[in-house]
């Protein structure tokens, strides 16, 4: 009887279990570390990542160094932020630590936007628009591929979140293969010009755009501390919240437009930064063990701007300049991210 | 002022799990959902708890009608235990307490929740474990967290979907008592689905049981649990005894001795 | 499941590998009277102007290649979805694809004059050792779950793909990269595709095998039960989806989904014994395939699009709505 298997959808697939995995985790230390005292330590390291990435090695003019590495920092932080917050939502909305928003496709189609457009008006003239009117057309569009997949899937059976994974999984997919087209047919001058596109990069980033983008993701948090105790229930999953008389299907519905929000900006700012989110907010649940919304987002996301400026510095200084921020953190992430689900659900 | 239920029907495709026509549950006392695997019982549960949304028809509780009414405003009349208490976060035993209030706190403990928190922890005995982690306790231990946290809910309707499942002998026992008691001793009108028709018939006042999703047996456990009405539900003759002036439905004796299965 | 039953769905799966293997045969002929310059049968046996040329050096071998290929990597996928018990795990859910494509990128590298051969084997070693830590990293997850295991397999691509990445960015081949992996048969004519055929072997060995792989499919105790080696069984599945996998990544790039749609296709129709199923997705496979390439060739005439493309738009259309029946 479908009702005693505990998915109110009707007849789950074959073979599926619920998406939930079992939380059993080795016996945490005798002694928790208490969130505040983790908060203080992720602070700290985020404000001496600050100071050694802005005094570091300055040559030249003194305040032309400091005004450029500031505006790195700012981008850095707004980024972190963002993708951190915008994948503890997801975490909290589908019950499921390990999924990350980027796997529903947006990176991918931030990809087939950017080579598209340079492909369709040439790379100089593509570069050559108003930064805010490209910016304001990926981030619409990517909301937008939100929003659709979300009728798509949601609306069908609202509980129904690994068809919304798996769908915009391939529907990445299908991005990236039509990407891959329009990159081969592109001019291999101009692909150099995309390259920089495609690619997270905090050396060049637009001051109105950090403005704009600054104000969307500080309305994004505020919108968040408002709601964060219910978020603390959603996060008990389904039952449980709707017992407790929240709206979870509302709020779910809603979630998702904001964490869209949330990766779309971030990545139209910059470029794709994937795993970045995951990293942070994992990281942050394993430090403070807790899922309370107030905790975990102001922890994971200075984790995640820590993280982003130590990848950056140690690009610039280490590595030369030889790769980008996003393939180091997508490399660690990754691994990261399968040492974490081997601990998880062994 | 009770539970009532009117027309409500669901199915899957071309198949009705559930099509009750009239069921009204009167305040007080704890009513036993029973009834062979498919017959519709944790359908039933989850419509009146809000969980699924059924295809006609509409449960009213304490006046509220669960569809319409605002899930919060229902929060604080009826309270819902899955049989899967599985949580995806980790949370003490406590932390899961004070959830059961954010239906009136909205999440911001007062002292007078606090002291609810309280009284429901020492209620069931939790005292000694409310600083451990759910994933860290015995399924028994875990049931009573979560019943712990349906008392601190201060409903005055509570709605329990096979809370017995995955527990052994001793913790299911001790779990029916407990539940026993948010009716005596706390006055809530109990409704539970169960599958072992001796431990409801126990343990309840009224059996509803149901069979192909309608209302096929209703009434105090001795007029519900005779052989006739065990063959009307599973279709077996089952002998019944009478133990502490409670039925007792021998299903083990089916391939008695004397082999005279029919 | 009663005789009766099962004697329907068995001349059921007769019924449908005979209509998918018409259907590729009807294909194939289509596939090899297709193309820029003209070449008609008639053309070919009076031997005029380069028709037979054309027809033996170009046509044939590039409908052939399509046959093994799409046969192959169906099958392969199928394969490993028996092995894992998961309908999601494909070689490109699995990390084999990335870990061939890594393969390629070093070898591209360290001696970029390297015979294609040669590339094929480092692609198939890469591969082999992308899925045999896949495999061993679901075995000691203990997880049945269906998102969980694929986003193993996605996350160890993702990270192997970041290496490959930094390669290409370091040594400014990225978008040859990007170009050499969507699937095409346009470069292929005799004397560069023959390699496909010890894929169309490896093809046949798992069919051979095709019984252990469904005991496999319902579990180590089940196949530990019945006498099976299950471990050997495992590696041994995975070994022929490397090879497939390597061979087919370095020879034609990558076709997206097809390890996945078309065995996903096919045990709708006609359920998971894997002899029942594998000719099945092999002609499935072959057909779906040919029609691609059909059409990639014709919608923009006489321009070509790769069937990676024409496929990874229209195969993820079908994988959704397959998804999305799945579940209503």
């Amino acid at each position: 009887m479908a009702a005693t298997s505990g998915t109110p959808t009707g007849s789950p697939a074959p073979g599926s279990d619920p998406v939930l995995i079992d939380v059993e985790q080795p016996p945490g230390p005798a002694s928790e570390r208490s969130p505040n005292t983790v908060l203080l330590a992720v602070g700290l390291a985020y404000l001496v990542a600050v100071a050694v990435f802005m005094t570091y090695d300055i040559q030249g003019s003194l305040s032309f160094a400091l005004e450029l590495r500031a505006k790195k920092l700012l981008a850095m932080t707004l980024v972190g932020t963002g993708l951190a917050t915008a994948a503890v939502l997801f975490h909290t909305m589908t019950g499921n630590r390990i999924l990350t928003p980027v796997l529903i496709g947006l990176d991918s189609l931030y990809i087939l936007i950017q080579s598209v457009s340079v492909a369709f008006f040439g790379a100089l003239t593509f570069v050559s628009f108003d930064e805010r009117i490209r910016f304001a057309v990926a981030v619409a569009i990517m909301v937008a591929f939100v929003l659709v997949l979300d009728a798509i899937f949601l609306r069908r059976a609202v509980t129904d979140l690994p068809l919304l994974v798996l769908g915009g999984i391939v529907l990445g997919g299908m991005f990236t293969s039509l990407a891959a087209l329009v990159i081969r047919l592109i001019d291999p001058n101009e692909f150099l010009i995309l390259e920089d596109l495609l690619f997270a990069s905090f050396t060049l980033v637009n001051e109105e755009l950090l403005v704009i983008s600054g104000v969307v993701i500080a309305v994004g948090l505020a919108l968040v501390a408002r709601v964060r105790r219910t978020l603390d229930v959603i996060a008990l999953g389904r039952p449980t919240a709707i017992s407790l008389g929240a709206d979870y299907d509302r709020v779910n519905r809603r979630l998702i437009v904001l964490i869209a929000v949330l990766v779309a900006v971030p990545t139209a700012l910059v470029g794709p930064v994937t795993f970045l989110g995951l990293l942070a907010s994992n990281a942050t649940y394993e430090l403070t063990r807790s899922f309370r919304h107030h905790v975990t987002v102001p922890i994971s996301s200075l984790a995640a701007a820590t993280l982003l400026i130590a990848a950056q510095f140690v690009l610039e200084e280490l590595l030369d300049f030889a790769t980008r921020p996003s393939i180091i953190v997508g490399f660690v992430g990754g691994i990261v991210f399968i040492v974490l689900v081997l601990r998880e659900v062994r | 002022m009770s539970i009532e239920v009117r027309a409500v029907s669901k199915r899957y495709g071309d198949r009705v799990v559930l099509d009750v026509d009239e069921l009204t549950i009167e305040p007080g006392g704890v009513t036993a959902l029973i009834g062979p695997n498919g017959a519709g019982k944790s359908t039933l549960l989850s419509v009146a708890a809000r969980l699924l949304e059924p295809d006609t028809g509409t449960v009213r509780i304490a006046g509220l009608d669960v569809r319409s009414a605002p899930s919060a405003e229902i929060a604080r009349t009826v309270s819902v235990l899955r049989q899967d208490n599985r949580v995806a976060v980790r949370l003490t035993v406590r932390e899961l307490v004070e959830f059961g209030r954010f239906p009136h706190s909205g999440g911001k403990l007062s002292l007078a929740d606090r002291d609810v928190v309280e009284t429901s922890i020492e209620a069931f005995d939790l005292g000694d474990r409310q600083h451990q982690r759910l994933d860290e306790l015995s399924g028994g231990e875990r049931q009573r967290a979560f019943i712990a946290a349906v008392l601190a809910q201060s409903t005055d309707y509570v709605l329990l979907d096979e809370p017995l499942n995955n527990l052994d002998l001793q913790q299911a026992d001790r779990t029916t008592r407990q539940i026993r008691r948010l009716a005596d001793d706390f006055d809530k009108t109990v409704v539970i689905v169960l599958h072992d028709v001796n431990i409801a018939a126990h343990h309840a006042d009224r059996l509803v049981a149901l069979r192909d999703g309608r209302v096929a047996l209703d009434g105090p456990p001795d007029e519900v649990i005779t052989t006739d009405g065990l063959r009307v539900l599973y279709d077996l003759p089952l002998p019944v005894t009478v133990i502490d002036g409670r039925p007792v439905a021998l299903h083990f004796l089916r391939h008695g001795r004397n082999g005279a299965e029919s | 499941m009663t005789p009766a039953v099962a004697t329907g769905e068995r001349r059921r799966g007769s019924r449908i590998l005979g209509s998918a293997a018409a259907l590729a045969v009807v294909l194939f002929v289509v596939s090899i009277f297709i193309g820029a310059s003209s070449a008609s049968l008639a053309d070919v046996i009076r031997d005029e102007g380069a028709a037979r040329t054309i027809f033996v050096e170009s046509r044939l071998p590039r409908s052939i290649a399509i046959v093994l290929a799409g046969a192959s990597i169906a099958v392969a996928g199928a394969i490993m979805q028996a092995l894992t018990q998961n309908r999601f795990v494909a070689p490109s859910t699995a990390g084999t694809t990335e870990a061939a494509i890594l393969g390629v990128a070093l070898v591209t590298v360290v001696s970029p004059a390297s015979a294609v051969g040669y590339k094929m084997v480092v692609a198939t070693v890469f591969a082999l050792g992308g899925t045999l830590l896949f495999v061993w990293l679901i075995q000691r997850v203990r997880s049945r779950d269906i998102i969980v295991v694929p986003l193993i397999g996605i996350m160890l691509g993702a990270v192997m793909q970041s290496i490959a990445w930094f390669i290409a960015l370091r040594f400014s081949f990225l978008q040859s990269l990007y170009a050499w992996l969507i699937g095409d048969f346009s470069g292929t004519i005799a004397g560069r595709y023959e390699l496909l055929y010890v894929v169309g072997a490896a093809g046949v060995i798992a069919y051979v095998f095709a019984d252990r792989f469904t005991l496999a499919g319902v579990g180590r105790d089940f196949s530990v039960n019945v006498g099976l080696n299950y471990d050997r069984t495992i590696v041994g599945g995975m070994v022929l989806v490397s090879i497939v996998a390597g061979i087919t990544v370095v020879v034609v790039g990558t076709i997206p989904f097809w390890g996945l749609i078309v065995p996903n296709l096919a045990s709708l129709l006609v359920g998971d014994n894997q002899r029942r199923l594998l000719p099945i997705v092999a002609a499935v496979g072959a057909a779906g395939l040919l029609a691609g390439d059909i059409l990639a060739r014709t919608i923009r005439y006489p321009a070509e699009v790769p069937v990676g493309t024409i496929i990874g738009v229209l195969g993820g259309l079908t994988f959704l709505y397959l998804l999305i029946r799945s579940r209503s």
